[in-house]
């Protein structure tokens, strides 16, 4: 039928828009990273080193073919630079050869025994041990609030968590973090006390634990009332001044917090309430497992999740972030159903008024 | 004084025939409005666009109950009180944002189909006029619109489309901020794009759409072959019983019926897109909160804008600002730049069959080189693809000229 010819070619056009538009242009606007199934043996770290070390032979080059002015102190500049990343590069590969060495299965018992380095900094709310100091308190003296630890044992890798405590900088992939490396001791010890945190992680864990454990002390949401100190309180107002001074007070601390966080950051983190539809299904993949990968230089540290503690956070992200998914999938079938019974009657209807016509 | 007849019921036929002439208003606005029966689908899409524009206006008026107007608040009145705390507020953001990108696509199926027949000539002059008013009022409409969530992309694309303003090396910064209420985007900007988004353009919409319907009456519509009859004739064929012979239809109920079925598909498409595919409606970026402070790596229009774009953004400043200026009007002079006496669709009318599909292509090309970022190889195909536009329209007049007469 020629009409049908006719939609055909619209509708091939239409595909073609959209494709250059959306699939192709998006190809070309973000930079491909590859995604390494959350697992954690520095291998993206060694390729990035590998990538900026390839990048400034390159210039090397190129400045020696220029010939310009003052060419020598920029080769001298450049050279020195790549001499740094080279030692970095070496350095990080030893690191991670070592960690890879490390067997699995530490002895939870003897680990419990070596705890007492960690809880001087870290609360472990669920075996009765509450955290040293607050909150305000904590990020006072360190930057940032350690971490409680209850729920690290089911959140994190453990190889990761062997790595973070032998070197947190190596294994969070940034140039500083509060916490000093070798408090653990050797890397048995180290294994020992991650055997320990997974012996005393809960079986289950929710997505706001999840997102709260791994994000929430520099990541506030709002649409989840959750702050980098804690949940917004419930309070009440003076109901003859219409003032909630808890509240203030609250927001307060909240914002002395967050004063001391974006110093120890060089920014405040932002806010995740919606980053579910800020950021791509793709780029929260690879930006978790490694931050560095598609923002180089940021000071967001790797935080070493597995996929299921990956998933729990991501599952509280969509709760705060896109929560009509439910109802778009229950309401969907029925008004697409509605228009399809309203085509059927149409197209009667139609055929019945051009019924003779031609 | 008229007469009127004591004895009529209120609000019967005949009482309101002497009031408002309603049977008239029937004969003439729809059961002897006489449509050509040579036609498609492609002609259903007024229509469309009519019935896209409602879903727009009523999702619109649903939106207003809980958007509000200030820089701090907006973001997340629509992202966390309209996607959440109200019952059904993500549908009809979903519908609206859809709408205002679905919309477009079909102005531009309609505003190509009448290319292609040749439905801007000979007495349907004003029709065209008219929807391109419509098409630059919708432009308007859109672009205001998307300022009002106040996301990274509202911002930075506001500022950057209202420095266009400021004409190059004219230096009109003063009109810039004029425009803006302020040297930046800020609260008086909001205020404002709110007002035009939700008052006065719409207004100017629905006056626009009511003459765009009027020049309409008169000329007729044009057919599948752009064949000339005489429609009081074809009529009374018609009126007579001659319906197999007569080339016309009545709006109503015969050619609504069809209307009605093609939009029934068409609701399938859209409401498929606000339940399972709303993304390409709604860029990322604009859900990163407006930060004056942190430009996005990349800033670009939605999609229905950027072929225009990429006519702006390849050469250096002035010249861009020409080569734009240019675009946004040219299309209103089609119906003088075409100067063929034929009415028929591209396909049978030589060079221009061409110049039709060489336009639609580009512009398709233009589109993608606009949203991928400036460089090479599509710096350079963009630039191709922008001086190829200019010259398309600049080699009309000569190619309709040489046309024979069919």
């Amino acid at each position: 039928m020629k009409e049908l010819k006719v939609l055909s070619i619209v509708v091939i056009f239409t595909l073609v828009l959209y494709w250059g538009v959306e699939p192709f242009a998006h190809s070309q606007m973000h930079k491909h990273v590859e995604f390494n199934g959350f697992a954690y043996n520095g291998k993206s770290d060694i390729e990035q080193l590998d990538e900026k070390i390839k990048k400034i032979n390159e210039e090397i080059t190129e400045l020696k073919n220029s010939g310009g002015k003052d060419i020598k102190t920029k080769i001298a500049d450049k050279e020195k630079e790549l001499n740094e990343l080279k030692a970095k590069l070496d350095d990080t590969k030893k690191f991670w050869a070592e960690i890879n060495k490390v067997p699995k299965g530490g002895d939870a018992a003897a680990g419990k025994a070596a705890i007492a380095a960690c809880v001087a900094c870290h609360g472990i709310k669920s075996q009765g041990m509450k955290a040293p100091m607050d909150p305000n308190a904590a990020a006072a003296a360190y930057g940032v609030n350690p971490p409680d630890l209850s729920n690290a044992g089911a959140l994190y890798d453990e190889k990761f968590l062997i790595a973070f405590l032998k070197s947190p900088t190596h294994a969070a992939h940034v140039k500083k973090l509060a916490m000093p490396g070798g408090l653990a001791g050797d890397d048995k010890n180290a294994a020992n006390i991650v055997a320990y945190l997974k012996s005393i992680a809960p079986k289950e864990i929710t997505p706001k634990e999840a997102f709260v454990t791994a994000c929430g002390r520099c990541h506030a949401n709002r649409y989840g009332k959750w702050t980098q100190i804690g949940d917004v309180p419930k309070t009440k107002s003076n109901i003859k001044t219409g003032q909630d001074i808890d509240a203030l007070k609250f927001k307060e601390k909240v914002a002395d917090y967050q004063g001391k966080l974006a110093n120890y950051m060089g920014k405040l983190p932002p806010d995740l309430s919606i980053i579910i539809r800020a950021r791509s299904e793709d780029f929260l993949k690879t930006f978790v497992e490694d931050p560095q990968s598609q923002l180089p230089g940021t000071a967001m540290p790797r935080v070493g999740l597995t996929k299921e503690g990956y998933e729990k956070v991501i599952s509280y992200l969509e709760e705060t972030g896109d929560p009509s998914k439910p109802k778009r999938e229950a309401t969907g079938p029925w008004v697409l159903g509605f228009f399809v019974i309203f085509s059927l009657l149409a197209y009667g209807w139609y055929k019945s008024q051009w019924k003779g016509l031609k | 004084m008229a007469h009127f007849d004591e004895n009529a019921r209120p609000f019967s036929n005949k009482w309101l025939d002497e009031r408002i002439g309603i049977n008239t208003l029937k004969r003439v606005l729809s059961t002897e409005y006489w449509i050509p029966k040579n036609i498609n689908f492609l002609w259903a899409m007024g229509m469309v666009l009519a019935a896209t524009f409602g879903m727009l206006l009523i999702s619109g008026i649903f939106l207003l109950m809980y958007y509000i107007p200030d820089t701090k608040q907006a973001f997340d009145s629509v992202n966390y009180t309209i996607m959440s705390q109200v019952g059904y507020g993500w549908l009809w953001r979903h519908i609206h944002g859809v709408g205002a990108s679905v919309v477009f696509l079909i102005i531009y199926i309609h505003m190509f189909t009448g290319i292609y027949y040749g439905s801007y000539k000979r007495g349907r002059e004003l029709i065209w006029l008219s929807g391109m008013l419509l098409f630059v009022v919708f432009s308007a409409e859109a672009f205001s619109g998307y300022m009002l969530p106040w996301g990274q992309m509202s911002y930075w694309a506001g500022m950057v489309i209202t420095n266009l303003f400021s004409g190059g090396s004219l230096h009109a910064n003063g009109l810039v901020e004029w425009i803006r209420g302020d040297y930046i985007p800020g609260q008086a900007y909001l205020g404002r794009f709110f007002m035009l988004h939700v008052l006065l353009l719409p207004l100017v919409i629905i006056g626009l759409i009511v003459f765009h319907f009027g020049t309409l009456r008169l000329p007729h519509v044009n057919n599948k072959d752009g064949e000339e009859f005489d429609f009081a004739a074809e009529a009374e064929k018609y009126k007579a019983g001659n319906k197999k012979e007569s080339k016309v239809i009545p709006f109503n109920p015969v050619f609504l019926s069809k209307d009605v079925f093609v939009m029934g598909i068409y609701f399938i498409f859209f409401f498929y897109l606000v339940f399972y595919h709303f993304e390409f409606a709604m860029d990322p970026v604009n859900f990163d909160p407006a930060n004056g402070l942190k430009t996005p790596t990349h800033i670009y229009p939605e999609w229905y804008f950027l072929w225009s774009y990429e006519i702006l953004r390849p050469f250096p400043t002035d010249p861009g600002l020409i080569a734009f200026a240019f675009a946004q009007v040219i299309f209103f002079a089609l119906p003088f730049l075409d100067r063929s006496p034929n009415v028929a669709p591209a396909n049978r009318r030589g060079i221009f069959k061409f110049w039709f599909w060489a336009l639609l292509v580009d512009m398709i090309i233009l589109t993608f080189m606009g949203k991928v970022p400036p460089v090479q190889p599509w710096s350079n195909i963009g630039l191709v693809a922008a001086v190829t536009f200019i010259a398309l329209w600049i080699l009309l007049p000569i190619i309709t000229k040489l046309e024979k007469k069919l």
